[in-house]
C-alpha cells in the first residue's frame, strides 16, 4: 500500500491526477464526438446520394478500422497536416500539437461514429406524425427541432449513448501510446520505476472499473429521468 | 500521395495480416468455449456460482483490453512462483499472452451474448422436449444450443468485428501484427496517410467479409420463432 501514498513517496497523487486526465479526455472526446455526430447524422439521413455516401463512409471506415490505427494516423499525421495548412498561410516553423488535443480528437472521431449511428437510429424511430404535426402547426425551424424533435430523440438515444460513453472511456487507454499521462501511461511509468507492474496495472484496472461503475450509476439516473412518460 | 510506398508496403502489411488472422481465429475459438462455459454458469441457480460468472464478465467488460494485456504480459511475469511452473512456457511468449487476454475478453462478451440468447428461448420449446421424454442433456445440446446460436448470430458478428479491431493491441506487446507493421512503416517513413489507407483498407476488407459471412449465415439458419 506504500506505493499509493500521496506525495514523493508513493504514486497516489500521480494516479489521482492521471484519473482526472482520463475523465477530462473522455468528456472532451465525447463532446467532439457529438459535434461530429451533429455534422454526419443529417448526411446519413439525407436523400442526396452523394451526401449520404459521405456519411456512410465516415461511420463504416471508423467503425471498421482499429482504434489504435486511427490514433497513429493523428499522432504521426496531425502535426504534419496542421503544418501543411499553416505553410499555406506562410508560417513555416515546426508546430507541435498538444497530446491532449490529438488524443481527444482521435478518440472523438471514433466516438462520433458511434454517436452518429445512435442519433440516426433515434431520429428514425420517432413517429413520422410528430414531424408532420410540427410542420402543420407552423412552428419555426428552431422550436420545431429543439422543443419537439430533440426531447424525443434524447430519450431514445440516452441508453445507447451510455454505451458509447463506456466505449469512449475505455478507448482513452489507447492514447497512452502517444505519451499523454492518463491512467494507463501513469501506471506504465510507475510500473517501470518500481518494477511492480502487476500491482500498478491491476490498480489501473480497478480505477477503470470504478469509473465505469460510477458513470453507469449516473447514466442510469439520467435514463430514468428522461424515460418518464409524456 | 506516395503511391510507390503504398505499393511497396502492401505485401509487408498483407504478410502481417496473417498474424492478425491467426490471433483472431485462435482467440475466437477459445473465447467461444470460455463464453459458453460462463453462460452456463450464469444460468446456474446457485447464487455464488452465478455471482462469480457475473463478476468475471463485469470485470472484463468494464476494463480496457489494453489493461488486461498488460496485466497478463507484464504483470504475471512478476510472480516468482509462476516462473517455476509449466505455465511459464506459455506466459513468456507475447503471442500467447495476447491470445490469453483476447480469449478472456471475448469470452466475457460472448458469455453475455449467449446468456441472453439462452434466456430468450421460449419455454414452450423446452416443455415440448420434456413432454416428449427427451433427456435434459439432449434437450440442451439438440434444442437449446442450436436455437441459442441462431439467436446470437447478429450480436456475435459484431463481437467478431470488435475482436478483429482488438487484435491491433497485440502490437503493444511487441507482436508485429497488421497494426504493428503499419506503425513501424509509419514511424520509419513518416507517411501516416498512405500507410493508413493501405492498412485500413485491409482491415475494412476483413470487416466486410466477416459482415457478409454472418449475414449469409443469418439467412441460412434464420427461422421464424
Amino acid at each position: 500500500m506504500e506505493l499509493l501514498y500521496f506525495g514523493d513517496k508513493g504514486w497516489g497523487d500521480e494516479l489521482f491526477f492521471a484519473t482526472l486526465m482520463t475523465i477530462a479526455v473522455s468528456i472532451t472526446a465525447m463532446i467532439i464526438g457529438f459535434i461530429f455526430a451533429a455534422l454526419f447524422t443529417p448526411l446519413k439521413l439525407s436523400n442526396n446520394k452523394f451526401l449520404n455516401s459521405i456519411g456512410n463512409a465516415y461511420t463504416t471506415v471508423i467503425r471498421g478500422v482499429p482504434e489504435l490505427l486511427v490514433i497513429y494516423l493523428f499522432f504521426f499525421g496531425g502535426s504534419g497536416a496542421i503544418m501543411f495548412v499553416a505553410s499555406i498561410f506562410g508560417y513555416n516553423d515546426y508546430i507541435e500539437i498538444n497530446a491532449f488535443l490529438t488524443g481527444s480528437f482521435s478518440i472523438g472521431i471514433i466516438s462520433g461514429a458511434y454517436s452518429t449511428e445512435v442519433f440516426r437510429g433515434a431520429l428514425q424511430s420517432i413517429d413520422k406524425g410528430q414531424f408532420e404535426a410540427a410542420k402543420v402547426l407552423g412552428f419555426n425551424k428552431y422550436i420545431y427541432f429543439v422543443k419537439i424533435i430533440l426531447p424525443q430523440m434524447l430519450r431514445l438515444a440516452i441508453p445507447n449513448l451510455s454505451n458509447v460513453w463506456q466505449i469512449t472511456l475505455k478507448d482513452t487507454s489507447l492514447i497512452s501510446v502517444t505519451g499523454l499521462v492518463e491512467i494507463m501511461r501513469q501506471s506504465y511509468i510507475a510500473a517501470g520505476s518500481t518494477r511492480d507492474p502487476l500491482f500498478f496495472y491491476s490498480f489501473a484496472a480497478v480505477l477503470y472499473l470504478i469509473l465505469t461503475f460510477l458513470s453507469m450509476q449516473l447514466l442510469n439516473k439520467l435514463e430514468t429521468k428522461y424515460s418518464k412518460g409524456y | 500521395m506516395d503511391i510507390e510506398l503504398m505499393i511497396n508496403s502492401f505485401p509487408k502489411l498483407l504478410n502481417a495480416t496473417l498474424i492478425t488472422l491467426k490471433l483472431l481465429s485462435v482467440s475466437l475459438i477459445l473465447g467461444l468455449f470460455i463464453g459458453l462455459g460462463f453462460a452456463i454458469l450464469r444460468m446456474n441457480n446457485n447464487k455464488l456460482i452465478n455471482k462469480f460468472a457475473y463478476g468475471y464478465s463485469y470485470i472484463f467488460r468494464g476494463t480496457p483490453l489494453l489493461v488486461q494485456i498488460f496485466i497478463i504480459y507484464f504483470g504475471l511475469g512478476q510472480i516468482e512462483y509462476l516462473r517455476t511452473t509449466i505455465l511459464w512456457v506459455v506466459l513468456k511468449e507475447p503471442y500467447w499472452c495476447a491470445i490469453i487476454a483476447f480469449s478472456l475478453n471475448t469470452g466475457a462478451y460472448t458469455s453475455e451474448i449467449l446468456r441472453s440468447a439462452f434466456q430468450t428461448i421460449k419455454p414452450g420449446y423446452l416443455e415440448a422436449g420434456r413432454s416428449l421424454g427427451i433427456p435434459s442433456k439432449i434437450i440442451f445440446t439438440k434444442i437449446q444450443i442450436p436455437i441459442a446460436i441462431k439467436q446470437s448470430l447478429p450480436a456475435y458478428g459484431n463481437e467478431i468485428i470488435l475482436m478483429l479491431k482488438g487484435t491491433s493491441l497485440a502490437s503493444t506487446v511487441t507482436l508485429m501484427d497488421l497494426t504493428g507493421v503499419a506503425k513501424y512503416i509509419i514511424s520509419t517513413t513518416f507517411k501516416p496517410v498512405e500507410v493508413f489507407i493501405v492498412a485500413g483498407g485491409i482491415y475494412l476488407f476483413m470487416t466486410f467479409i466477416i459482415h457478409n459471412v454472418i449475414k449469409f449465415l443469418e439467412k441460412k439458419y434464420g427461422f421464424q420463432t
